[in-house]
This record gives C-alpha cells, structure tokens and sequence, in this order.
C-alpha cells in the first residue's frame, strides 16, 4: 500500500524538532532519521539466522579506524550512492562503526525529503496550520480570541520553505564532512564488482573501489501518461513546493499523503480543491476507519470537492486564455466521464524509483517497474534470484517502504550487517505520518490487513478506540476532533497496529512504534504513567482500555523480552 | 471506552399512522398509485438515536447526508455526538433526504425525529408538508426549535442576485466551494450567473443568489493591505449591552429577526441620505378603483410606477458592492417589505417594469402567500435590486426606510390624505396627497439623481394611465 505513498511527508517529527542551530554538536545530528537506538534492536524473528549470519560477515567486519584507509586494498569500506536522507543515515551510522566512507551525490545533498520534499512541506504546513486557526473565527472566539484580519505574502512563506530547506541541507553537508565522510560530486554508477565509477553525466571520470556499496538514489514524482507537466499550471510537488502562486480553483490528482498535506496548504492559502481519486475512495492508503473520519475532518468542512474512481487521462496546461484541462474516464470502464477546468493541476500520483545509469546490467539486476529487487536485508538481487554479494539498495529505490525514515533505517540496517552483526528491519514498525491539520499517523496494519491476517493464521484480533474529544489537554486547545485506534492479539497482548488522527497525532505514534519494535505487550505498556494532563494520555487510555484475555502459557516457547 | 463504536443503525420507523391521520394526502397518493388496498407510509422519521443507556439526548454534529440526497440501507446519514466520541448514524432503509428537522448543532431528545425520509421523488412533497405538521403540530417539540423550517433562514432583507459583468458564462461550471455553498443554501446553480474566471460560477456567485453577505477572501497580498476597520467595529457593540432590567424577559432572535438585525447594522456602513417628494394621487385612486375589481392592489400599482420609473436611472437600481465601482443591475426587481408574524420579509415582484399590472398581482399574490407560509425560496426575496415599503395603510404620512444592504435606494411610501394644495395660479383646492421618500446610497445616487427619478415617478402617479399599459 506504500508504493503509492511517498518520503514527502514523512519524516520531519525529527527535521522539525531535532534542529537546535544554537546547540548542534555535529555527531549529534540525525535528520529524517530514525535515532540509532531504535535500530540496535535485533527482531526475534531474526535470531534463528544470526548466528549463521554473524558468521558469515564475520570477514566483511571492518576493523579499521574512524576514516583511516579501507582496508583490504579497497578504496573505502563503504561507498553510498545517493546523499539523501537514507545515505545520510547510513554514512553516519557508518562512521560510528568505524568505516571508512564515501558518498556519492550528482544533485543536492539532503535528497528528496530535505530539498522537495518532507523539510519545505512542513515550512509550508506551519504556515498553513496558523492560517486555519487565525481564520477560523468560531475557534479563536471560542478561545475568546479576537483577530482583526489574517492574510499572508506568498513570496515570504515560499521564501521560509526555501531557507529551511537549505539550513537542513547545509546542517547535513556539515554533519559529514566533519565525521570524515568524504563528499564526491557527480553521478555514481557500478562498473562491476565492488567497482564504482562517478562523474558528470556520460563522463564517469573516477574510479573507486568499495568492499561494500549502497545505492541510495531515492524517487522522482511519478507522472503518468497523458499529463503534460509546464512546472506553472500543471505541475508535481517539486514546483508546488516552491509556491511559486496560489492558484484559485487547483485540482490535485491523488490523496494520498502528499496530495492530502498539499489541499491542507492550499485551502489554507484561500485555493480551492479538487480531488481525482483513482480509487473508489479517498486516502485508500489510511485504515478505512480513519480515512472516514479524515474526510468529515480535512474534506467536507473545507472547499474541497472530489471526483473518486476516476483517472485523469489527459490534462493540458493552461495556455491561449483556457485553462487547465483535466480530462477523467472511469477507472473501470474507461469511458470519458467529464473534462474538469481549473486553474491548475498538481500531480501526486506516488513516486517512481530513480534507478537508471546505475550500471545494474554491469551486475545481471533487473528492475522491476523501475525499483531494485532487494532481499528482507536489503541485499540486492539479481535477475537469477540471487543475492549479489556486496551491494546493497536502500530506500525509494528499492520500494520497499517509501518513507524518508525508513530509508535512513534500512541504511542502519546494513551498516548493522556488513559490521558483523545480522539484522533485519521490521517494516511493521515503522512509523508514517501526514501533516494535516489535525495530523494523521500510522504504525503496523491496518483492521482489514490485521483481519486478513488473523483469518489466515487463526487468531483474534481485538480493537480499541479513544477520542481526542475525552483528553484534557485536547480540549483545552478547543481541538478535541480526532480518534486514536489500536489493532491487538487479545490472546498474547501484541500490538498489531496504532492509528491516530488528531491534534500531533505524527509526535503521538512513536510510543507505539516503540513499542511494537521492542514486542511491549499490551499488558505491559498499560502500567507505564503519562504525564497529565498530555495529549499522549490519548493512547495511555487507549492501552488501559484494552482488554487482554489470555496471557499465553509460557510453557515451552520463549517468552519475548 | 471499552466497546469499540461501530456504526449504529439507526431506527427510522414507518409512521404510516400518523402520515394517515396528519397528511391524508398521502394515503390518497398512496391509493391512486398502489390500488386502495395498499397503504403504505412513503415517508419515515429518521430518530434520534440512544447511543447509550445514559443518553437523553444528543447533538447532530454534521449531517452526511443533505435535504435531496438519495441513500440507501445502511448509509451512515448523520453524525450524532455522545459524551465520548462522534458516532457514524445509518439508516435502515432506502429513500431520499427530504427534511432536516434538526440542523447541524442543534441537539433533539432521543427518539425525537431528526429528519423524514421519502420513498420516491414524488413523496418529498408530500415530507414537505409533513415536516410542516410536525413543526405545528408538536409543541413539546425539542429544544430550539427542532422542527426548524425547511428553508435556511431567510435574510428578510438581502442584497442583489449578482450580475454579469463578465462575459455569460455559459458552461455553468462551479468551483467546489460554490457547489457546496449551493447545496446548503438550496440554490440552483443552472440559475446562477458565474462571475469568476472563465465564467465559472464561484463561493460569491452563490452567496449573492442566496443572499449571503459574502466573506472576505483570504487576502493573498501583503497582510498590511488587509482592511482592518470592518471586523473591529464588532467587538464595540458587545461592550455596551447593558444587563437587563430585574424581571424583563430576554427572547432571542429568531432566524429571520436576527437576519434583520445583521442587515440593519450593515447598513450602518453606508452613507445614505433622503430626499422627499409630495404626490398627489386622486387620478392613481380613481384608477384603483377601476382594477381593483380585476385584483390589483395599490402596493403592484406603486412597484410598478417606480419600475416604470427606474427604467429611466439605472443608476437608482444599481448597487455600490466594493465602494469603488458601481454595479449596474440587468433587471428591475421590486422588493416589497411585507410585515409576516414576527418578522419582515421583502417578497420580490422581478422585472416590474415588463409585466402588465395584472400579472404583477397575480404574482403578488402568491409571493405573499408564500411568505406568511414561510416558503419563499432565496431568490423570491434577495433577488430585489429596488425596495418599495408602504406603510400608507396605517395612517403613517410620511417615515424613514433603512437602505438594505446591495441596493441603491428603498422608498417609504406614506398615506395619500386630503390636502389643501395651491395650484401654480394660487388657487387653492383640496387634493389627496402622499409623501414619498426615498433613501438612497450617496457613493452612487447623488442628489439630483434622486431628485429627477422622484420627479419622474411622480409625473407617472400624477397621470396614471401609462400604468395600465
């Protein structure tokens, strides 16, 4: 469900709050990154093959110093393609285990989520966030609030979405640069076994040798065919970005998160939206519960209309005095439905992998629709099945889970592996989130997902809910839409999967997501104490209200720590 | 919270026997359709539901479904709140949304009926009339009025149906905005001129046919360009209320009052000014007498001599709607103030100056029919571009209106009564006399305009046959 989903949005809990400027100690830095502490862990499910797999990596253990020369004849120890979130993350956990490292960059360093996407979203959604509540009369009266008038400058948000992405980029260049990771300029490409060459486009001037390489060369916007992208009137989230204007009437084809956090923007900003939903519903990503709610909170009270189980199959920029034209034909039947026209078109239709000129042919790789097959380690596999000793593939590009975060911790994952010590990532505790206003986030499955999965393994699943409507601190702020959701085993107390929607839901999931990485049980997370009155009493509530049946007999199987 | 909230279902009960007994015409339309054996009830209450054994009663929080929607068996149709949670409400049966009874954010006791549910297109009539019964007919009805009017309040006096002055948008496309605006105020958007970008019909567009005073945009400029003046004025007024004198009692506002009462502040905001013309009227009584038979009334034959007259100053008709330009109205649409149980609304006679004084009546006759029903729709009382108020038939000689807001002019009509007039050669006789005057918007209508319509006006009361033209 993921694919359609993108590092847009993500990954900024950390972008947003993490970044003290007055305080920053480079080795401390960790940008769109999962903290290093959450990653030690080594899943239950993993240990049947670790011994074996520690054995195996036992030799590709480097024992070098922090950046002394890489050992065994090798240029590096490491060498990542792709400087975004995923090899940032990587080149520094890299560092700390003592390898020495190189990373390849042909654009920007900070990829994907700190220049377009995730870090100048967040700039514009605070700016969208104050709008909604200095606009909503009713609130701030509520409050007993008066204000005057609201308004903004769209040339001064766009300029603050632009700062902040470049005081990150630089945060992250610097963070680095002073551990030692060595910054090659250009595009990177596998010329063969542990080979890499880099430089400009068709000019692959140097050579390098690795004895491990990472590629980390992240997504571009997906545009499917038939749309005609001008960057002013129809467009993809790296124009819309940029805020170049605010278009009066914008239709916004996907609603998924980037397509959700950009209506937020734009009906903030005064635009009014449409939505083109291939799906028969919107948000078909979210658990449908919280999709619901989601639409009678962030769609129908906003100037939002939306045409669901539709494709837009042609859409033509505004030119000659018309404007955009956005044809739709049924998703099913493909019959023309009706042609919209409005004043400007964002195209979110998910993010395709950004893989070619990699050399993968050099190493027998085929892409699938463009993404790096991978195995659960992240090793990449070639068109034979077989995993290719020493190159690995993190992040967008290989699909798995498309998140700026979940890259960072699939890079941690392999630094983990080719230090000796085997680890495998579990996906399901990962954490995702959309910055609407309030916020949407997620960790593990979703009801029909635990449901389907209950079925086919035979167990039950139980479901707890609480409202931000019971929470004091919620209530206080006059912000008490919003629910929280848990998905669990009654039988043993596993958490399956959190959802919450509501005011900081994306800073509320972490103690979920936590817990699911660490196998806390229901049973056990509901005897730790909140603050009161916090809105993370949310999910203590949530927690005590769950009901655990039957603490399973510990007899012969391991109980887990 | 330990169970988890799902969906109720919610209890939409046939209520054949009351649609029997309060609205007979249901069970001959039954009859007429299904053969006299079949009585079936066409139209279901939608309750409200106990979602808890504590509940007494509960608050609509949104309704998912609108008055015409069409749903079906387990649609979730509205939101009620409970002390906990929002809880998705569904309903047992197909049919259409006819009447809310309960808006959004009111609250109904529960098993109070919250809305009706027709069967079939032809039956919402028949819920109309119903939810006209119920409204009368129950008076331990809910709080707040529950069994609120079908109609969204009216703006007794509201300014004009937007104009053109873009090029016609002929396609009729609305932006998402304008359409939900046109669903809750009930307005029909194959009615509405668009003014937008390319024609199309946007938020204002609707809430000028609706008679809505439009909100301010979000300002896209500098914040510093925002105007300020307006919003702050509000705050004003709340600080003086004084507290009531020990015993008196403190009716609110219905809809329609509070309307007037926004309207009138609002004109507040518009230097007006008045000028006075005194008409005699005996050959305008003479020619009463004449149609009154054929069912003319005095107040058609003044809306039409100012329409008549008006024809000649478009400026008169016209409206000041930003302070910087003027918005010259395409058609001449008379409003007249009529006073209906606790409130005033102002009927719309539309293009007074091409219909005929018969068919002016005729329409007249059903709009203030209407109005004491409390049916008007919008655009029969916010399309007016011109008010006419006469309050001749009490005695009143001569009085001031307040100019609503988005026109140009009212007049105030006052009773024709013998005088004693000197004619240009000083002899003296006694004539009927009325006084009229008009207040108007001096961004606009300046003096002499006002002066040469009245003048215009009156020559037309002075030798009335023009009128039956």
């Amino acid at each position: 469900m993921f694919s359609t989903a993108m590092s847009l949005s993500t990954a900024a809990v950390v972008a947003g709050g993490a970044v003290r400027p007055d305080a920053i100690r480079p080795a401390d830095l960790r940008f769109c990154g999962l903290r290093r502490e959450a990653l030690g862990i080594r899943l239950l499910s993993a240990s049947p093959q670790a011994a074996a797999a520690a054995k195996r990596k036992v030799l590709a253990a480097a024992a070098t110093g922090n950046g002394a020369a890489g050992s065994g004849g090798f240029d590096y120890d490491l060498v990542i393609i792709g400087a975004g979130v995923g090899g940032h993350g990587a080149a520094l956990h890299a560092v700390e285990k003592g390898l020495k490292t190189a990373i390849i960059e042909g654009d920007v360093v900070g990829g994907t989520c700190v220049n377009r996407g995730c870090v100048p979203s967040k700039a514009l959604l605070a700016v969208s966030g104050r709008m909604r509540e200095l606009q909503d009369e009713h609130h701030m009266k509520s409050l007993g609030l008066q204000v005057s008038s609201s308004g903004y400058d769209r040339q001064s948000v766009a300029d603050h979405a632009n700062n902040l992405a470049s005081k990150i980029r630089s945060n992250l260049t610097n963070s680095m640069k002073s551990l030692g990771v060595d910054i090659l300029t250009g595009f990177g490409t596998v010329v063969g076994k542990q080979k890499v060459r880099y430089g400009k486009v068709g000019f692959p001037d140097n050579e390098i040798t690795a004895r491990n390489i990472i590629i980390a060369t992240g997504s571009v916007p997906f545009v499917p065919k038939g749309i005609e992208i001008d960057g002013k009137t129809v467009f993809t989230s790296d124009h819309a970005l940029k805020l170049e204007s605010v278009p009066d009437w914008i239709a916004i084809v996907g609603s998924g998160y980037i397509g959700l956090e950009f209506s937020d923007v734009y009906t903030a900003l005064g635009s009014e939206v449409t939505f083109v939903e291939a799906l028969d519903q919107l948000m078909p990503g979210f658990d449908p519960e919280i999709a619901k709610l989601a639409q009678r909170i962030l769609i129908n009270p906003r100037k939002i209309d939306y045409h669901t189980g539709v494709f837009a199959s042609k859409i033509t920029p505004a030119k000659n005095g018309k404007p955009v034209l956005i044809e739709l034909i049924d998703a099913k039947t493909k019959e023309h439905k009706e042609t919209l026209e409005v004043d400007a078109a964002l195209i979110a239709t998910g993010r395709a992998p950004f893989t070619k000129g990699l050399g993968l042919e050099n190493m027998n790789v085929v892409t699938q629709r463009g993404f790096i097959p991978v195995d659960e380690r992240m090793q990449v596999m070639d068109a034979d099945g077989n995993a290719v000793p020493n190159l690995y593939c993190i992040g967008d590009a290989n699909g798995k889970l498309m998140l700026a975060h979940a890259a960072s911790a699939q890079g941690i994952s392999v630094v983990e592996q080719i230090s000796g010590k085997d680890n495998i990532l579990n996906h399901l505790s990962i954490p995702a989130a959309c910055f609407t206003h309030p916020e949407i986030s997620m960790v593990g499955l979703t009801e029909p997902q635990a449901r389907e999965q209950a079925d086919q393994e035979g167990f039950e699943i139980s479901v707890v809910k609480t409202s931000f409507k019971a929470n004091t601190k919620a209530l206080a702020e006059n912000e008490g839409d919003g629910i929280a959701k848990m998905i669990y085993r009654p039988d043993t107390g596993e958490i399956l999967g959190v959802h919450i929607l509501g005011l900081h839901a994306a800073d509320l999931i972490h103690e979920a997501s936590n817990a699911i990485a660490l196998g806390t049980r229901v049973q056990d997370i509901k005897l730790v104490v909140h603050a009161h009155p916090t809105l993370s009493e949310v999910l203590d509530e949530l927690f005590k209200a769950a009901k655990v049946t039957g603490i399973p007999q510990a007899v012969s199987e391991p109980v887990a720590a | 919270m330990a169970a988890p909230p799902a969906p109720l279902s919610l209890s939409a009960s046939a209520l054949s026997a009351r649609v029997r007994l309060a609205a007979p015409a249901s069970r001959a339309a039954a009859a007429r359709r299904r053969g006299p054996m079949v009585v079936r009830a066409k139209i279901r209450e939608i309750f409200m539901p106990a979602l808890s054994s504590t509940m007494t009663e509960g608050k609509i929080v949104s309704w998912t479904a609108a008055e015409g929607d069409r749903v079906s068996k387990g649609d979730a149709v509205v939101v009620v709140e409970s002390d906990k949670a929002d809880m998705d409400v569904e309903t047992f049966y197909d049919g259409i949304v006819a009447v809310v009874l309960v808006p959004a954010g009111e609250s109904a006791p529960v098993g109070a009926p919250i809305a009706l549910l027709a069967e079939s297109d032809e039956d919402v009539a028949l819920a109309l009339a119903q939810a006209q019964t119920l409204s009368s007919g129950q008076p331990s009805s809910p709080p707040s009025d529950a069994a609120a009017p079908p109609a969204p309040p009216p703006p007794a006096e509201a300014p004009v149906a937007a104009p053109a002055p873009v090029g016609a948008g002929t396609k009729g496309i609305a932006t998402p905005q304008a359409k939900k605006l046109a669903k809750q105020h009930r307005v029909d958007l194959a009615k509405v001129t668009g003014t937008g970008q390319f024609g199309r019909i946007t938020p204002a567009d609707v809430e000028a046919a609706a008679g809505i005073q439009p909100k301010t945009k979000v300002a896209c400029t500098p914040a510093a360009a925002a105007p300020v003046a307006a919003p702050s004025a509000k705050a004003v007024p709340q600080a003086a209320v004084l507290p009531p004198v020990p015993g008196a009692t403190v009716v609110p506002f219905t809809a329609m009052q509070a309307a007037v009462s926004k309207n009138m502040v609002e004109s507040l905001s518009v230097p007006t000014f008045r000028v006075g013309y005194p008409i005699l009227t005996d050959k305008l009584d003479a020619l009463y007498e004449k149609v009154k038979p054929k069912g003319v009334t005095m107040t058609v034959l003044l809306a039409k001599a100012a329409a008549m007259a008006l024809a000649q100053y478009p400026v008169v008709y016209a409206s000041c709607r930003d302070g910087s330009s003027f918005t010259y109205n395409s058609s001449i649409n008379i409003a007249v103030a009529v006073a209906i149980d606790g409130g005033l609304i102002t009927p719309v006679l539309e293009q007074a100056d091409k219909l005929d004084i018969y068919l002016l009546s005729q329409k007249w006759k059903e709009l203030v029919k209407k109005a004491r029903a409390k049916q008007l729709q919008p655009n029969e009382y916010n399309s007016g571009t011109f008010t006419l108020s006469n309050l001749g038939m009490f005695g009143v000689d001569r009085f001031d209106a307040i100019l609503p807001p988005g026109q140009g002019a009212i007049m105030a009509v006052g009773a024709s009564k013998p005088t004693v007039v000197a004619d240009k050669d000083g002899f003296f006789s006694v004539k009927n006399k009325m006084l009229v005057n008009v207040t108007a918007d001096h961004r606009i209508v300046y003096g002499a305009d006002l002066a040469a319509f009245l003048q215009t006006f009156a020559k037309i009361i002075e030798d009335p046959e023009s009128l039956t033209l």
